[in-house]
């Protein structure tokens, strides 16, 4: 009987939230620093019956690293970086460690993280738990890509070293598999060469949906990065237009001061607008502005300027500007509040990749929802079991929630999914909040799900580990 | 702005002021677990809630609350249930009659463990976690007869009165952080604690009690009369002096 259990100590009861914070709960969050106070965390969990999420730095914008009133195990402190060898580029980490802390201590040495997120905060472990992407995902595939070992600590107590050739199975549902399989209590990565600093942009824009798709595809292997913005207010035959950024590292000889720009604090974003508006008040100015009126106006001025005095610009930027544009505006998610942002990811094969997204833009246009932002990339499979990447295109959306229009933007986001189920498409779990479980699970067609689930039954019996987004999508 | 509750949790929930609020939260879709002793009343009441929702928005735990020790545990299991709690009403409470002349230490010891000591078991730990949430509403159901100590009711008034106190002190705690601590002094409200007196002044029912009591909760204020007119009543009644009041009968 439950009631002859002790209960957990109400000290340590937290809100728990999703970066979108439209999705939070409460749960008893515990921030483990080593592999034995996990353990303890995992022992404490089970003998109160009580479920355990796993977090890393929350970045995640809806529910998935979040289980009303379970153990939410934080593992952002577990976050030395336990080996660096500058002279093959590979690192072993704690779970804990940021794509910010992995590249600072290292781009001095001449390397950069083979794969990086629209944000430097999220944590390896979180990061490999979603099997992030970058702009980069066409040429340098995902995050697990790059990972040549990961060690485990299973719901057992069992530490495991994993890795594709001695267990590629586990490995590969483990990367990508929302943390339901074990902690990942270490990972060693592979970074790649950087011969300086900056990048090497070229910015185009593009009058409709199909030339955004045409400009993104033709750049896709003469450039390493790409990455498009839509303007989603934009409707008629200018729906789908929007500007592109295309990147490539700089080469040693082309970059005087190279040396230079390897340094950190050279790719410190500055902290200060035109020198003179401290960034981390900017969202405050921005917040009046977060309306339909003020968002169409935004975007429409963005596109104006990139597509006249911005169109078919050549320019370098630091990696960091490059990188992480969403660091910008610090806390600009706030702008949101009270009722948060969600954003739904759609991954759709090039040949279907137009007509899907046209029809997205256009529901969202007729739901008087139009995405606040919306960014398109491009992608490649890759190997893990529950892979969200096709060959083709992801466009993300972005959605401001209000208390009244929250029901409509949940039925929303399952209008715009349906048509990406019917195209063979994918969804990015790391992004989603709304997402019905039948669409999610109707993207797996070969026995996936039945896999995973096998694997989970075999790591984690008792099903200890969960999360809200997993309770939802993957194993209701 | 009045708030909505997605989770609550109502102890003593299976008869009277309890049982109407109980009923009247879910009726507005809120998801609520129902504490009382007699699990089988709270199966019926939990029953006709969920067939009524098409769902299950009614969970029942049996539960006697002079048992302090079962609360910690009890309180996690519930929120866990819910899936979140945000609104904690404590409705628990007996009042044995007792004559002018009766001096029942066991009778009045039960009023003290059922409407106080209880009550504190429950809203410590409830009051805790909203603390460290900054967010929540506590809802203790009090009593205009505990702004007076009359002669008919020493245990039951004095049992009231002090859980006025510990209420304002639970909201001058919690109050700093956003959490609401709503006290609710209700007059006569005809439910089976009343059933054996006759002709009360101002009754209502439950149903109406309860109604007003949530739109209370939910604007978060200190101190509800139910219905209001009793704070008129109350004001008139403590401003009497006690050297006249002893010789009234009420
Ligand atoms: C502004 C912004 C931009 C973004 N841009 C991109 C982008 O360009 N590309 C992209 O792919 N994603 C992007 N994301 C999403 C983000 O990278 C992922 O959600 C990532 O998983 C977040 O990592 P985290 O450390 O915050 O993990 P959390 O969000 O805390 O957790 C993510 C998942 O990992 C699990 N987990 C966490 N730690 C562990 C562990 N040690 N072991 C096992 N499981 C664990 C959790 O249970 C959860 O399921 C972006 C997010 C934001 C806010
Ligand atoms: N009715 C009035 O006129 C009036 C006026 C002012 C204030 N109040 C107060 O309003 C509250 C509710 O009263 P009511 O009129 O609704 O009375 P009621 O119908 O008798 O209900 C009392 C509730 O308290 C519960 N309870 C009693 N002892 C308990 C115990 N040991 N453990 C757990 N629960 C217990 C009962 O459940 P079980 O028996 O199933 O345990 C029942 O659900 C009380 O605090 C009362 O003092 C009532």
């Amino acid at each position: 009987m439950s009631r002859m259990r002790d209960a957990l100590p109400g000290r340590q009861v937290e809100w728990v939230e999703g970066w979108g914070r439209a999705a939070g709960a409460a749960g008893y969050v515990y921030r483990p620093t080593n592999v034995g106070q996990i353990r303890e965390v995992l022992e404490l969990a089970r003998s109160r019956g009580v479920p355990v999420v796993l977090r890393g730095a929350g970045r995640s914008y809806g529910d998935a690293a979040l289980l009303a009133e379970a153990v939410v195990l934080d593992l952002s402190e577990m976050n030395r970086i336990l080996g660096w060898d500058a002279s093959n580029g590979v690192a072993q980490v704690e779970p804990g460690v940021t794509f910010h802390d992995l590249w600072r201590s290292v781009l001095a040495d001449g390397w950069w993280p083979e794969v990086v997120t629209g944000t430097m905060t999220p944590t390896l472990g979180g990061g490999l738990a979603m099997n992030v992407h970058g702009k980069n995902n066409w040429t340098r595939g995902t995050l697990g890509e790059h990972c040549l070992e990961l060690t485990m600590l299973l719901p057992s107590g069992e530490l495991r070293t994993v890795t594709p050739e001695t267990d590629g199975e586990l490995f590969h549902a483990v990367i990508g598999g929302f943390g339901q399989l074990g902690v990942i209590v270490g990972a060693r990565v592979r970074l790649k060469r950087v011969h300086s600093g900056r990048l090497e942009v070229h910015a185009v824009a593009a009058q409709d949906l199909a030339t955004m798709l045409r400009l993104a595809d033709d750049a896709k292997n003469r450039w390493e990065y790409v990455v498009g913005w839509i303007d989603a207010f934009a409707s008629g035959g200018r729906s789908g237009r929007g500007l592109l950024h295309f990147a490539n590292h700089v080469k040693a000889d082309e970059d005087p001061a190279a040396q230079e720009s390897l340094r950190a604090e050279a790719q410190d974003l500055p902290a200060r607008l035109a020198g003179v508006v401290p960034k981390a008040l900017l969202w405050r100015f921005l917040k009046p502005l977060t309306n339909r009126p003020g968002m169409r106006l935004i975007n429409a001025v963005k596109f104006r300027l990139g597509s006249t005095i911005g169109n078919d610009k050549r320019y370098r930027q630091t990696l960091a500007e490059f990188s992480f544009l969403l660091d910008y505006v610090p806390n600009w998610e706030r702008v949101y509040l009270p009722g948060g942002l969600i954003q739904h990811q759609s991954f759709v094969p090039v040949a279907e990749a137009e007509g899907v997204f046209a029809r997205q833009l256009e529901l969202c246009r007729r739901a008087g929802l139009p995405s606040f932002l919306a960014v398109l990339k491009r992608h490649r499979p890759d190997p893990f079991l529950l892979t969200h990447a096709v060959d083709g295109f992801s466009l993300a959306l972005d959605f401001p929630v209000t208390a009244s229009n929250r029901d409509r933007l949940w039925r929303l986001v399952a209008d715009l999914a349906e048509p990406v189920v019917e195209a063979g498409g994918r969804f990015y779990p790391a992004k989603d909040a709304a997402l019905p479980g039948e669409l999610y699970r109707a993207t797996f067609r070969d026995g996936q799900l039945e896999r995973f689930a096998a694997i989970k039954e075999r790591t984690d019996p008792g099903r200890l580990l969960r999360s809200a987004l997993a309770d939802r999508l993957l194993l209701p | 702005m009045t708030r909505r509750f997605a989770h609550a949790l109502v102890i003593g929930a299976s008869s009277g002021i309890g049982e109407a609020l109980a009923r009247h939260l879910a009726s507005e879709g809120t998801r609520v677990a129902l504490v009382a002793r007699r699990g089988e009343r709270l199966a019926e009441i939990a029953g006709d809630i969920n067939r009524a929702a098409g769902e299950e928005r009614a969970l029942t735990f049996a539960h006697d609350v002079c048992h302090r020790d079962e609360v910690p545990v009890l309180l996690q299991e519930i929120a866990r249930a819910l899936g979140g709690l945000d609104l904690v009403i404590y409705s628990s409470g007996v009042g044995h009659p007792v004559s002018f002349t009766e001096y029942s230490t066991d009778k009045d010891v039960d009023m003290i463990e059922v409407n106080l000591l209880g009550a504190m078991a429950w809203l410590n730990p409830t009051a805790e976690r909203f603390w460290r949430l900054q967010q929540g509403t506590i809802v203790g159901i009090g009593s205009v007869a505990g702004d007076r100590g009359r002669s008919g009711a020493p245990a039951y008034n004095t049992s009231k009165a002090a859980l006025h106190t510990y209420l304002e002190a639970l909201r001058n705690r919690v109050g700093r952080r956003g959490v609401k601590v709503v006290t609710v002094k209700p007059g006569f409200v005809d439910t089976p604690m009343v059933a054996d007196f006759k002709n009360l002044p101002m009754v209502v029912s439950a149903d109406r009690a309860a109604a007003i009591i949530l739109r209370k909760a939910g604007r978060g204020v200190s101190t509800a009369y139910v219905p209001a007119r009793w704070r008129l009543v109350s004001l008139v009644v403590r401003s009497i002096p006690s050297f006249i009041f002893k010789y009234l009968k009420v």
